[in-house]
Order: C-alpha cells, then structure tokens, then sequence
C-alpha cells in the first residue's frame, strides 16, 4: 500500500486545499477513488462496476489512470504481473516533484517490495516469506494476546471514556509490528508522525517529502546498528542470513515498508471494524460470544471495509484490454478495491454486512504476487484483539455522534473513535 | 481424473492454502507450499484452496 506513497503527492488536491486550507478539506476534492460515504465506496465507484466497468481518471499525483472496479478484473490485472507492471517509478515525470537523478530514484526504491516485479521482487519477497507462515503466526500469537490484554487492562483502569484509536487500535499493532522487526517501541511517537504525515494526501507534498526523508534517516542509524550487532527481530535475521545479498538501502526499504504497513492496517481494521461492530449490535453479539464466528467475521470485515483504496498503480508492458476497453502500452493501470469488494459476481448482497459469511476470495489483501505478505499477521491479530476488546467491554459503544473519518489518508479508517461503557 | 499441482517455483508463500485445507497443503520452513499426500483427491476444498491462491502456484489439470 505504501508503493506510490513516496511519489503520491497532492496534486490531485491541491486546487481545493489553496482555496480553504482545512476549511476547503471536502470530500469532493478527494481523487474517485478514495471517495467514500462513511463505510461504503462513492455511488459513482459502484455507477462504473455497473456500467463500462473501467473509467479514465485523474490520480492523486496529477497523472491519469484506467479506474479498474469489478472483482474479476481486478484479480485480472493483480494476478498478471508481465502485463501490467509495478516497474514504472521513474519512467513519468510527476508534476511537482523535485528532479531526481535515477541513482536517486533507485535508492528510494531499494528494498520496496512494491515498485518490483518478478524475478526481483521475487528475491525479495522470498527473504521475508519464512517470518510470515501460519505456524510463526501461532508462535507469536501468545505475545499479542498479552499485548492486548495489556492495553485493555490500561483502558478498563482508566475508565470510560476512551479514544479507541489512540488508546487500542494503534498501538496494538505498533508494539506488536516493533517486536517483530526490532524496532524500539519508545520511538513510536516519531515514526508514527512521520507515517501518517507520509500517507496523508491533504498534507503538502514537500513536507510529506521531508517527512520520508526524515524517516529513511531514522532508519538508516536502525540498519547500521543491526549491522554492527543483529539482534533478535526480523532485521537483525534479515542481517544475519542476508547480510551479504542486501544493500543497506535495500534493507531500509524492506524494513520502511514492513513498519508501515504494519501499523497503518490492522489499526485502521481494528478501528472502523469496531465501529462498524457498533452499528450492527447482534453481529457484535456473534463476535463476542462465539469463538467460531471470528475467524468468517474477520474476513467480512476485511472485505466490506477494504481500508486500502487501491493497490498499487500498474503500467500496460504492451497493448492490452480490460473489461472491453483498450488500454494502451504504457497507460497507468489503478484498481478500486472497495468497489471489486462489493461486486455481485463475488458474492451475493454484497453491500451488507453479514459476519456469518465471511467468504474468502475478497481482494482486501490484494492478489497475485504482492498480496499482502502480512495478511496472516493481520488476520491473527484481528482475531485476538476483536473478541478480547468486545468481552472486556461487552456493552461498548461510541461515546460521540459525529464521525471523524481519516478521508485524505491512503488507508482508510478513524482519526479517533470515542467509546464508553458500563454506565458512564 | 484431475490432477493437483503446485509450482514450488511461483509460490510466495502467502499460506492461503493452508488457511483453506491444512489436511492437503503445508508449507516448509521456507514458507513455501508443500503437498502433504501425493496426488490428494480434488475436493471442493482443494479447489477453494486452488481459487485463493494469490500468486497461481496451485493448479488442477484435468485429463
């Protein structure tokens, strides 16, 4: 999610925000497909999955892009990397951007497992695939269900009311994403700015830039700690096995995109999926009282949230065609994951909500050969922290009215959520 | 009579199969797919473990 976002300027936006500043933030300045209406993709996202299917658009860097909406589709160009490549960076001068040199370029994209296709993403992807199986995932489970505890004791001790965002959502997956690749927990406060700085389109590109700078510096003194001593997590194996095959920017690439990705996700998934928890009370219930319903409940939550707008941009290698229309070698390719998402031909009344469905198939964490290589990390944990949160608190509920959607944000999700409970 | 086949070559690892029939697939220290029987019968489980699979590693030839 995080491979345009060095290049995703506010182009696209910035009309809006030069007229009105925070005031000018509306919705409608936001690029197609971001739109949203609280939980549900823009009507017009689901007008094109209707109609043509595709639609030319302007992306959130200025440059246009095919609009891909229904599911088959998108499986379509996720799944055939040879056709529609993510090795673009570089090959577009994006309107607003600073000059850069192609050693520059390479070096911002060292390690982003992202901006690569097949064989190199491959190397890079088969160096991390180890940390992630299932039977790792089981390993750590033990950690993460401490970790919640832990924040839930914090939040039950202070009682109501809470941020469930600041207070649970964000940083659960922090402190579980920095054990795991060895990232001091301590300066969360830092890159955690930095990060939604990065990834916030209503922020003016040169501090989003200042902002990516600041956090390749951060990482590059990490790096070369664990170079000089490898320590238990992710980066120092990654030192220790690969040392020798990684430059360091490729391993301040990799381990950028895996603290990010890390946090920025499950947090928002934790966030509006309690909320989305909230308005549908007897699915709460399920989530709550039977073990055997959250595993289905995850997946329909992934599934009708689909916090990630879109995946990462493509580029047509050759001639190609999609849902009928001609798209042109070289034409930029972006996929609308809500819309594929809640597309009849996945399933059907895909517009509800129903936890007790929960097929897989979605494409929240993508497809072919960038989907999601935390997706069970994010699943394990969607599985611990949604019953653990809803029986410490069996009758939590929004302490406020008015919902603060985080709209400008590539991942979608709450910028706080209050909630109460017992009798406050 | 179909076949299951799995492309250790194309795999990435992303454990979907396991997810949908740990009684067929496993993956290695790796993380990479293993089949735990040889030539396991082609259920609809199996399919569904086929359809999920992100990076087209699994495949059923149909003779």
């Amino acid at each position: 999610m995080t491979g345009s976002a060095a290049t995703g300027t506010k182009a696209g936006t910035a009309a809006g925000a030069d007229a009105g500043g925070a005031a000018g933030r509306g919705v409608e300045e936001l690029p197609l497909h971001m739109q949203r209406d609280g939980f549900d993709p823009a009507r017009e996202l689901a007008a094109i999955r209707e109609g043509a299917g595709v639609r030319k658009v302007r992306t959130p860097f200025g440059l246009e892009a095919w609009l891909v909406t229904r599911w088959a589709d998108v499986r379509e160009v996720l799944g055939d990397p040879e056709r529609f490549s993510n090795e673009w960076e570089g090959a577009f001068r994006v309107p607003g951007m600073p000059e850069r040199s192609p050693e520059e370029i390479a070096r911002l994209r060292a390690g982003n497992l992202l901006a690569f296709d097949p064989p190199a993403h491959t190397r890079l992807r088969r160096m991390l695939t180890p940390e992630f199986t299932g039977r790792r995932m089981q390993r750590l489970e033990p950690r993460v269900r401490e970790i919640v505890d832990q924040h839930l004791d914090a939040m039950e001790q202070a009682g109501p009311p809470a941020d469930l965002v600041a207070d649970f959502a964000l940083p659960v997956p922090s402190l579980v994403i920095c054990e795991l690749l060895g990232v001091p927990y301590e300066d969360r406060a830092e890159f955690q700015r930095r990060s939604a700085r990065l990834l916030d389109l209503s922020v003016p590109m040169d501090v989003r830039l200042r902002a990516q700078e600041e956090q390749r510096g951060y990482m590059a003194s990490l790096i070369a700690r664990e170079r000089a001593e490898p320590g238990e997590g992710l980066l120092g194996m990654l030192v220790r096995e690969h040392g020798d095959e990684l430059t360091d920017d490729e391993l301040i690439g990799i381990a950028n995109l895996l603290l990010i990705a890390g946090h920025e996700t499950t947090s928002n998934m934790l966030g509006l999926g309690t909320l989305a928890l909230m308005d549908h009370p007897d699915q709460l219930a399920l989530v709550r009282d039977d073990p055997e319903a959250v595993g289905p409940a995850v997946e329909e939550l992934l599934r009708w949230l689909s916090i990630v707008h879109s995946g990462t941009i493509k580029s047509a290698t050759g001639p190609a065609e999609i849902a009928g229309q001609p798209v042109a070698e070289g034409e930029l390719v972006m996929l609308s994951i809500p819309a594929a998402n809640r597309d009849s031909a996945l399933l059907e009344d895909p517009e509800r909500l129903d936890v007790r469905r929960g097929a897989l198939g979605h494409v929240a964490f993508g497809h072919g050969v960038h989907h999601c290589l935390g997706a069970p990390l994010a699943r394990m944990e969607m599985r611990v922290a949604f019953p653990a949160l809803l029986r410490r608190f069996p009758d939590l509920r929004p302490a406020a009215d008015d919902r603060r959607f985080r709209s400008f944000n590539v991942v979608y999700g709450m910028e706080i959520l209050p909630v109460t409970w017992g009798g406050a | 009579m179909s076949e299951l086949r799995a492309d250790r070559g194309t795999c990435i690892g992303a454990g979907m199969c396991v997810m949908t029939d740990s009684a067929v697939f496993d993956q290695d220290g790796d993380g990479i797919v293993v089949l735990l029987e040889e030539d396991p019968e082609v259920d609809e489980k199996v399919r569904a473990a086929v359809d999920a699979c992100p990076s087209g590693a699994l495949s059923i030839s149909e003779d």
